[in-house]
């Protein structure tokens, strides 16, 4: 770890300074995290009157389970969508912003502040923008001779929370990747420019490639987006339905946790959503070391 | 740009118009929607155009809830998300700074470690740990009330790193010469660092104000009292309601309050806010 | 007012680095010592060891007669002025100077006092109010100087405090130190890796290489009595020529001409013979012939010729491949090749061991 040169003396005063983060850490994260750890390995009777070690059962159990495998594939569906909806829907306004010269700046308000909207609130709005009986998407789909009813219809619940979900995550993917447009060199562009590339080609053979790094940055950040944040949104909209069909894993572990009050299965779920997360994190940490060398 | 091709600029242009469009319509289908009454809504097509309950509407969300669906007055909620939001940037850009300076500016024995302890957090979002967390908060009988909406959540590793960083490009000669004029660590701290970190500060700031802001599942598990309902989360509890229809303009109504403040602080602050989300991720 | 003086001092960094050698160095009141040395010879480190910014691994540092190892740098009584000014970016030049003052519970009204006379000293009333970022190099400059004399130590502390400034800046900039700590009259220790800037400020002039002292003295007996081949070397522009000879029984020999030079009085079977290159005086080569009774002589080949306006340096090597640098006033031109008869006065040689590169006198 990089230091300073100079440090101040003490053992004291840096214990007080780290003592209210680590605290925090240690009541809020890591204790609660080793206790879905230990309760992953014990499963309670209907009653919760007694409680057995079980081992790795809970988890044995859940890959058995056709309604946990099943909402690994909703969950799969779900986030890949998403991120392949929000970003290129981003990639396209970014690209577009990073063209104009007269009125960027209100483009960029235009289309950024979504960001602030709550996810619940997003789910919220296209969940109206849906409604069977009212919604103007709805109607027009009617009008095309589509019938709607996400009440219903489990592809068209999925679809609902894809859009909302998507809504709300293209101003962030928008930022980072108007900024990772604007940090290419002009004299790339120009160079190739000059070699006779369209701009069609030009962004094939120049700009995308050097949007690469951002584009698997952001597709990291929106698989997380998708597991964790949207939970709001499945639970006001669809809660998970109709049947299994929008159920995501996080809302299953709160289902089965909160709800169907199944402790260890909740527990296991929860860790290998932890074991995910890790993952994660380590691939996008060592993605950044390289993206400083770069 | 490189050449000069008009239908391009025109279709650039367009692209950005209708972009700005579709990303503006649910919210401003959700406007229209607060500003009718519950008869309109009945059947075909919902009002695309704003009517004239807007004063109306506002004011019975804000002052009196919609008592069928058990959610107080969206003013209280408000309230309550403000507290939270508040607490929750504050403190975790409070315990952040001080353990970035702890980190940085000393040197002593499980300095690893505890670096390590905080980078830990950063694998542990609340939903993969919702039961334990929730019955240790319980345990500590934190319960509907503030500090078990907010102190939970304000461990933050981002936050921890983004200062860290922060303090690493402060050139050593600074610290030398503050040493030198008679600064201890604190007054260091307070004069010379503090100062020059506060744009970053502000920045994220208006991140974490908005990602308190808008923290659902959190709330949803802590709060059982309607008192310490937040807006974005006591929505819930108005769509939610069974075997009725939604009262489509309370919803909407709320729905727009409960994102205001938000989208307001990013508009106000768009160079802050960009500044900040991208300097976290780094 | 102070003494400074360190004490077999020495200074082994945390990863094993020995980056100061035992030294031993004394600085009377009031007076202006330099330490020169090229870049990572530990100037800085020793510098800051006095300043308590570095802690002391061994020895005693001194000021005012006490020893002050143990003490932090506030507590010390000095001040200091880093190369890159470290001004405090989001304070006005006045909080600048004023909060060492501050920190010092000094009362409001001396610190306005004190603050005004340093800055009308230093020519700066005007940008009491200014952030550093809306000065220029050379007023920041001033303001760090400011900082570090408002304060009224016992010893003002200097990094190279005038290597960013543009070549023209600095010469101006080195006139009016100088002016300032004759006129304060505070002891004042300034680290520099240019021996000119060195030459012209320096009371005292402590030359430095490779964590030791190689010298200390004034500027004129360092550079006319240089006692090792490292400071003949290092002070002085162009550099002294070094050319190594082997001694016979009776003493030297010098180049190829075979001219017989002085006898000395050393043990040393191989020296190092110095000459700086204004005291090589080029003629026609006549063999044979001296200008000068008891003059060396000896043939240079010359490689090339850099004019410098109002003198020429003439590069060359001797018979025996020894590289020579000749400074001759006026423009010279001489073609690649030719051969020049050249002589130097023995009064002006200097003679090192070639062993330890100490001066034989
Ligand atoms: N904090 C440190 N830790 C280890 N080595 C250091 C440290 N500071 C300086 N050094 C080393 O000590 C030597 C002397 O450094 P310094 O005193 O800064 O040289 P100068 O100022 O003469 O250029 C250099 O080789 C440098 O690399
Ligand atoms: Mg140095």
């Amino acid at each position: 770890m990089t230091d300073k040169r100079v440090s101040f003396s003490g053992l004291l005063l840096p214990a007080a300074l780290l003592a209210p983060q680590l605290a925090v850490t240690a009541v809020f994260f890591l204790w609660p995290a080793s206790q879905a750890v230990y309760q992953s390995l014990l499963r309670q009777d209907a009653f919760g009157l007694s409680v057995t070690f079980v081992g790795l059962d809970n988890f044995v159990r859940l890959f058995e389970d056709s309604s946990y495998l099943s909402s690994v594939q909703v969950t799969i569906v779900f986030s890949a969508a998403t991120a392949i909806l929000s970003m290129s829907a981003a990639l396209l306004f970014a690209v577009a912003a990073d063209r104009v010269l007269r009125g960027s700046t209100a483009y960029k308000t235009l289309l950024i502040w979504p960001y602030a909207v709550a996810p619940v609130l997003a789910g919220v709005l296209w969940w109206l923008m849906f409604n069977p009986s009212i919604g103007i998407i709805a109607y027009i789909l009617r009008g095309l001779g589509i019938s709607w009813n996400h009440v219903l219809d489990g592809d068209q619940a999925m679809i609902l929370i894809i859009v909302a979900a998507s809504w709300k995550q293209v101003s962030y993917n928008f930022v980072f990747f108007l900024a990772g447009l604007q940090s290419i060199p002009r004299s790339l562009i120009e160079a190739a420019a000059i070699d006779g590339a369209g701009p069609v080609k030009r962004f094939f053979t120049v700009t995308l490639p050097l949007l690469s790094p951002t584009s698997f940055f952001l597709a990291v950040v929106n698989l997380v987006y998708a597991f964790f944040d949207t939970f709001g949104i499945v639970h006001a909209t669809t809660n998970g339905g109709p049947g299994t069909a929008t159920t995501i894993l996080v809302y299953k572990v709160f289902k089965d946790g909160f709800i169907g009050l199944n402790l260890g299965s909740s527990a296991a779920q929860s860790v290998i959503l932890m074991l995910f997360v890790i993952a994660l994190t380590i691939i996008q940490f060592r993605f950044i070391e390289r993206r400083v060398h770069y | 740009m490189v050449e000069r091709r008009p239908y391009l600029t025109v279709l650039t242009h367009l692209t950005l118009i209708l972009g700005a469009g579709l990303i503006a319509l649910p919210v401003w289908i959700a406007f229209a929607a607060s500003t009718h009454e519950a008869s309109d809504f009945l059947s075909g097509l919902m009002p695309l155009l704003p009517g004239d309950k807007l004063v109306e509407n506002y004011w019975k969300v804000l002052a009196h809830g919609e008592s069928s669906a058990g959610a107080p007055p969206i003013g209280l909620m408000l309230f309550n998300s403000t507290v939270m939001a508040l607490s929750i940037a504050v403190g975790k850009i409070a315990i952040s700074l001080l353990s970035a300076f702890a980190i940085v500016y000393f040197r002593f024995p499980l300095k690893m470690a505890a670096f390590w302890i905080i980078f830990l957090t950063l694998m542990l979002p609340v939903e993969v740990r919702i039961l334990p967390t929730y019955e240790v908060v319980a345990g500590l009988g934190l319960l509907n009330t503030y500090a078990g909406l907010s102190i939970p959540l304000i461990a933050s590793a981002t936050a921890t790193f983004l200062f860290r960083q922060v303090f690493l490009t402060i050139p050593d000669e600074l610290t030398e010469a503050a040493r030198i004029d008679g600064a201890g660590p604190m007054k260091f701290f307070r004069d010379i660092l503090i100062p020059l970190s506060r744009t970053n500060i502000a920045a994220l700031f208006v991140i974490l104000f908005i990602y308190g802001w808008n923290q659902y599942l959190w709330p949803l598990l802590v709060t059982t009292d309607a008192s310490h309902y937040t807006a974005v989360m006591g929505i819930q509890r108005m769509v939610a309601v069974p075997d009725s229809e939604p009262l489509w303009h309370l919803i909407m109504a709320t729905a727009i309050l409960a994102m205001l403040p938000p989208v307001v602080v990013i508009l106000l602050m768009q160079r802050l806010f960009v500044q900040g989300l991208i300097e976290q991720e780094k | 007012m102070a003494e400074v003086s360190l004490a077999q001092v020495r200074k082994i960094y945390p990863g094993g680095f020995e980056a100061v050698k035992t030294v031993d160095l004394a600085i009377e009141d009031g007076s202006l010592c330099v330490l020169v040395g090229p870049s990572g010879c530990g100037k800085s480190t020793l510098l800051r060891m006095i300043a308590g910014l570095e802690t002391v691994t061994e020895g005693t540092v001194t000021i005012g007669g006490l020893p002050v190892n143990d003490r932090e740098p506030a507590e010390r009584d000095i001040a200091m002025v880093f190369q890159s000014y470290a001004l405090y970016p989001h304070m006005s030049v006045y909080d600048n100077m004023a909060y060492g003052l501050r920190n010092r519970r000094t009362a409001k009204p001396e610190i306005e006092r004190r603050v005004r006379e340093a800055a009308g000293l230093l020519d700066i009333e005007a940008m009491l109010a200014r952030k550093p970022r809306q000065l220029s190099g050379g007023q920041r400059q001033r303001v760090a100087m400011g900082r570090a004399i408002v304060r009224e130590p016992k010893v003002f502390l200097f990094d190279e405090p005038l290597s960013n400034l543009d070549a023209k800046l600095r010469v101006q900039m080195r006139i009016e130190l100088k002016r300032l700590q004759r006129k304060l009259g505070t002891t004042s220790i300034y680290v520099t890796h240019d021996q000119l800037e060195a030459m012209t400020l320096a009371d005292q002039l402590v030359v430095m290489n490779a964590g030791r002292i190689e010298q200390i003295g004034t500027a004129m007996e360092v550079y006319e009595k240089p006692a090792t081949t490292f400071v003949a070397s290092f002070i002085g522009s162009p550099p002294m020529n070094l050319i190594p000879a082997a001694s016979d029984e009776n003493g030297q020999y010098f180049g190829e001409t075979g001219s017989r030079i002085l006898r000395l009085r050393s043990s040393a079977e191989r020296i190092v013979v110095g000459v700086r290159p204004e005291d090589i005086h080029l003629g026609e080569a006549h063999p044979g012939e001296a200008t000068e009774p008891d003059s060396v002589a000896f043939t240079v080949e010359v490689s090339g010729v850099e004019p410098i306006g109002a003198e020429s340096l003439v590069h060359g090597h001797t018979g025996q491949g020894h590289d020579l640098t000749i400074r001759v006033p006026g423009y010279a031109e001489f073609g690649a090749g030719r051969k020049l008869m050249a002589h130097a006065s023995p009064k002006t040689l200097h003679f090192f061991d070639a062993g330890n590169g100490r001066r034989i006198d």
